[in-house]
């Protein structure tokens, strides 16, 4: 649980305690390697945003810290604990403390919406039917979908509908830390705009911990507190946006000063 | 920063003052905790009282859950009328209480789920509708093979070739290991079966009769087409509805390939080249198992067994057999394609109609198989 007083923390005010720490993670597949060596921190109720060309490995890396992918060395602690020493116990303790939404959702498709909402409930919790149809309601709500989605099965709903009802899912057991694959690829920009102030809602009121791969230069700038750069298989840089407008690395600057970064710029000042 | 700090348990004290009535909350009131919330609610029987206070300032932990439920009672209260007003709700949870408050799910409503003799003949009209449907599914699909096959007679290199010989390898050449061994072992048994039954009439010889024309007219056939229905129409299903599950079919369409042209005939074709070829290597490896069990059991030497065989058994014979394997061929070919067809978004359809499509398909194979016999007799062979 996380202790009383941390719960929220003012914005700007950083916490220096890693809720994931990933040091020399390697990963491939046959005789290619994806991710060599790779070192990545990301500390309490920040917000993290992750960037990289497509094909980097950004979801490699998420399911490789997620225990989907094998590594092939390298340590990750998530809350402080390597996951590869973990008793099963423990780790069922800290699958219970993070959420993910993966870049395709995911959703159960035998289950409806509310139900697929409840499947972490009904694991892990003992709640009464009520509770959670209630708390699958409100989770709905906050995620900004309409209430007659509860009873739609995942093929009936749309792109971005599945993205929202993924998230719900992601933040039924209201988790500490949270990885989000991609979550406004997909969205019009007024329901990205939307999610990404949702997302720095429930940080603020949960004081979440976000982990976030994103290529919406939007959500970089308006809500990202940090931001990491992965390329060349291991994190190239981390920083504020700020500091990324400095950054020499020729991807790096295309990225963030390249021809829409820039336009968008313009847009900030007028 | 520990995996399961001890939480704190949730507290709920009431307690009186004249017209007030105070609710002291405290502890941890989390999601983890959701029974023993749940439980102080249900035991704290909203009364009618004009004010209610709540006091918050005993909490340490609290997250949506707990929130949620601490809003539920304040609705509740309000619902009898009471006035409510919160006390002691520390800073760092008063955005939380904003995000819940500007929520309101709907008031609970359990759900009721009839059961009803109504329940069933509504059950029985859908089921009798479904089937009404899959005729018209299959007819559909018959059309349309009519349709591409009349275009592959105008020009014939509209045929996927090499398709229909990757289905055929996959449906007829990897299956010719198992069926040779099943029906070996069929006829095994039936001559070990029959042969000391009829021994007892002093009639051993004929067990010879008994196997050639039982394994060539029916059971040859008939259990490849088993074989056959569970698996290549059970993966052909699941082909079809994977395929439809993840829009490859819309591709198709909207590139302007016909579904039955590139996935369905090469398919149907392919089976009904291989049930008759996959019946014949049947026939004669149960006629193998058969000679093998008649001189190890009943003495009955080779020669003897394949000079009796001759006059047991003709050529027709073994057509009366091979004859219904293209037909069988494609009542299991086109029942699977249909239930692939049928496929919605769902896993669990997924599963449910590759089921269904291999119990069809066994059925119907063993109905037109009881109706060729009446044919057979009819005409007299
Ligand atoms: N199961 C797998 N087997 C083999 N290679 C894989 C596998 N999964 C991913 N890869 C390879 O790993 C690399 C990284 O893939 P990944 O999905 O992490 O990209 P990404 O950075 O998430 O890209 P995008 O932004 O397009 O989602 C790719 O080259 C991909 O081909
Ligand atoms: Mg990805």
């Amino acid at each position: 649980m996380r202790e009383a007083g941390e719960q929220a923390l003012k914005p700007g005010q950083r916490s220096e305690i890693e809720v994931l720490k990933a040091r020399g993670v390697t990963v491939g597949f046959g005789d290619k390697l994806v991710l060599e060596n790779l070192d990545l921190d990301v500390y309490r109720s920040e917000i993290l945003g992750f960037v990289g060309g497509s094909g980097t490995g950004k979801s490699v890396l998420m399911r490789a810290i997620l225990g989907l992918v094998e590594k092939r060395a390298g340590k990750i602690e998530v809350f402080g604990e390597d996951l590869d020493k973990t008793s099963p116990e423990e780790r069922a303790g800290i699958e219970r403390r993070w959420g993910v939404l993966f870049q395709q959702g995911a959703l159960f498709s035998s289950l409806n919406v509310r139900q697929n909402i409840q499947v972490p409930m009904r694991e892990h919790m003992n709640m009464s039917q009520r509770l959670m149809d209630e708390m699958a309601l409100l989770k709905l709500e906050m995620v900004g979908l309409p209430r007659d989605a509860a009873e739609k099965a995942p093929s009936e709903l749309s792109g971005g509908m599945i993205k929202r009802a993924s998230l719900a899912r992601a933040l039924a057991l209201d988790p500490d830390l949270v990885f989000l694959d991609e979550p406004t690829s997909g969205l019009d920009p007024i329901g990205a705009a939307a999610f990404d102030d949702l997302i720095k809602r429930l940080r603020d009121a949960l004081g979440l911990t976000v982990y976030m791969v994103t290529h919406d230069l939007d959500s970089l700038h308006s809500i990202c507190d940090r931001i990491a750069v992965l390329g060349e298989r291991r994190v190239l840089v981390t920083g504020t946006i700020d500091e990324m407008m400095q950054v020499d690395h020729p991807w790096v600057k295309a990225y963030f000063r390249g021809e829409r970064a820039l336009r968008r710029a313009e847009q900030d000042e007028v | 920063m520990t995996i399961q700090a001890a939480r704190p348990a949730p507290t709920l004290t009431t307690s009186m003052g004249g017209e007030r009535m105070t609710v002291a909350i405290g502890g941890g009131w989390t999601i983890h905790a959701s029974r023993e919330m749940e439980d102080l609610l249900i035991a704290l029987k909203p009364g009618v009282s004009g004010f209610v206070t709540i006091d918050m300032s005993g909490v340490t932990h609290l997250d949506t859950a707990g929130a949620w439920l601490i809003h539920r009672l304040q609705g509740d209260f309000e619902f009898k009328g009471s006035r409510v007003e919160f006390v002691g709700l520390s800073d760092k949870f008063k955005s939380l209480v904003g995000e819940i408050e500007s929520h309101h799910p709907p008031t609970w409503k359990p759900r009721i789920r009839g059961r009803s003799i109504m329940g069933l003949l509504e059950a029985t009209g859908r089921q009798m509708v479904e089937i009404g449907k899959d005729v018209v599914a299959v007819c559909h699909i018959v059309g349309s093979l009519a349709v591409v096959l009349s275009g592959i007679l105008v020009n014939p290199r509209r045929l996927r070739g090499i398709s229909v010989a990757v289905q055929f390898d996959r449906s007829c050449i990897g299956a010719v290991p198992i069926v040779a061994l099943m029906s070996f072992l069929i006829g095994g048994i039936i001559s070990q079966q029959g042969g000391f039954y009829l021994r007892t009439f002093g009639a051993d010889l004929y067990v010879v009769d008994l196997a050639g024309v039982l394994v060539l007219r029916e059971i040859g056939v008939l259990l490849t087409a088993i074989m056959v229905a569970g698996r290549s129409g059970s993966a052909f299903t699941a082909e079809l509805g994977s395929m439809k599950m993840r829009e490859e079919m819309d591709a198709l369409h909207v590139i302007g390939l016909r579904v039955t042209e590139v996935l369905i005939l090469p398919r149907l074709l392919a089976l009904m080249i291989a049930l008759p070829i996959l019946a014949f290597i049947a026939d004669l490896s149960a006629l193998f198992g058969s000679g093998l069990v008649t001189w190890a059991y009943l003495d009955i030497p080779p020669q003897i067994f394949m000079q009796r065989l001759n006059e047991a058994v003709t050529l027709e014979t073994l057509w009366v057999g091979l004859l219904k394997a293209p037909f069988m061929a494609m009542i299991i070919g086109l029942i699977a394609c249909v239930e692939g067809l049928k496929v919605s978004g769902s896993a669990e359809s997924l599963g449910l109609h590759t089921t269904l499509s291999v119990v069809k398909a066994i059925f119907m194979v063993i109905v037109v198989d009881g109706l060729f016999a009446i044919f057979f007799a009819s005409v007299g062979i």
